[in-house]
């Protein structure tokens, strides 16, 4: 199955309080060096068909009508590799 | 006849009795409308209550735009029926295109609740031609994503064009550009505000009654039309 991701960010005028408030929060945890957060929205969309001209061109409209608030949000549009093998999961203390 | 001034429940609404309950307050009978319904029920106005529609998944007010009732009241909007959207509607209104703009998160990314003074620029719409231009008004408001955003040529053209209903005074709650609590459409017949003045139409329950009069103005304007 085709996946498409559409990435949906505010745009750059527009004030990201959550990015700010991120970004306020990662010298506190050691993460130094960063100058800027922006948050955003990714959508994953698993295609049923073959992903064409036609395909994205209906998805760049849901993007633009309904996935985003062009008023406020940019977005992109990219097609995903199929990925064949399943990301193993972060080692962790499964119990 | 009484004039019918509906008012709409989505999934997630929360405010759309207390709607109801300050329409028939002043003088009017409230109309439940139905989100899957894309009958308006003879209304002669709507009321797009507060909540958290569709859990405001997406974007506040992003898929409540697309529900069959929607569909209707776009339409009639546009052909000059009054619409009032309040806090969640405000964001369903910028959502539709009727209002420009957009509604984000408060700056302080705290949920504000607070009363609110309120200054009415404008007293012509539909919704506020009780009150008079420059009269002042306390109504509770409560929000979390409530600053109202656009870019510099529509805030100058709102500004022009007199289209800015109500503005913060005091204090800015939500980091709304220019101090604006509410905004109307070229026509005056849609206005979105982000502030309740369902809550302020008893002295009961509410600060003040200084809400009631955005419900008695479409009442003389529906009888005067």
């Amino acid at each position: 199955m085709a996946r498409v991701v559409v990435d949906v960010m505010l745009k750059p005028e527009i004030l990201d309080p959550q990015g700010q408030a991120v970004q306020r929060a990662l010298p506190r945890l050691g993460f130094t060096g960063i100058a800027d957060v922006r948050q955003g929205k990714r959508f994953e969309l698993e295609l049923e068909g073959p992903v064409d001209d036609a395909a994205l061109a209906r998805i760049r409209e849901a993007a633009e009508t309904f996935l985003a608030n062009t008023v406020i949000e940019d977005f992109t549009v990219r097609v995903e590799e199929t990925v064949t093998s399943v990301p193993s999961s972060v080692a962790g203390d499964a119990k | 006849m009484t004039t019918r001034v509906g008012v709409v429940t989505f999934p997630g609404s929360l405010d759309d009795r207390d709607a109801q309950r300050a329409v028939r307050l002043a003088g009017a009978e409230p109309v439940a409308l139905w989100h899957r319904d894309k009958d308006l029920h003879q209304v002669d106005a709507v009321v797009l209550p507060g909540g958290f529609s569709y859990g405001d998944y997406l974007r506040c007010g992003a898929i409540s735009r697309f529900s069959p009732v929607m569909d209707t009241i776009i339409e009639q909007a546009k052909l000059g029926m009054p619409v009032l959207g309040i806090c969640n509607g405000f964001q369903v209104l910028c959502e539709s295109h009727l209002l420009p703009g957009a509604l984000t998160r408060n700056d302080s990314l705290h949920f504000v609740c607070r009363d609110q003074k309120l200054r009415i620029e404008n007293a012509g719409t539909a919704w506020t031609r009780d009150y008079s231009a420059g009269q002042e008004i306390v109504v509770p408001l409560k929000n979390g994503e409530g600053r109202f955003v656009a870019d510099e040529h529509v805030l100058e053209a709102l500004e022009a064009e007199g289209r800015v209903v109500a503005r913060y005074v005091d204090v800015n709650p939500n980091g709304s550009y220019r101090d604006i609590a509410g905004i109307t459409n070229a026509a005056g017949n849609v206005v979105g505000l982000m502030p309740h003045p369902e809550h302020a139409v008893e002295p009961l329950t509410g600060p003040t009654t200084d809400g009631l009069g955005f419900f008695t103005s479409v009442l003389k304007q529906l009888v005067n039309a």
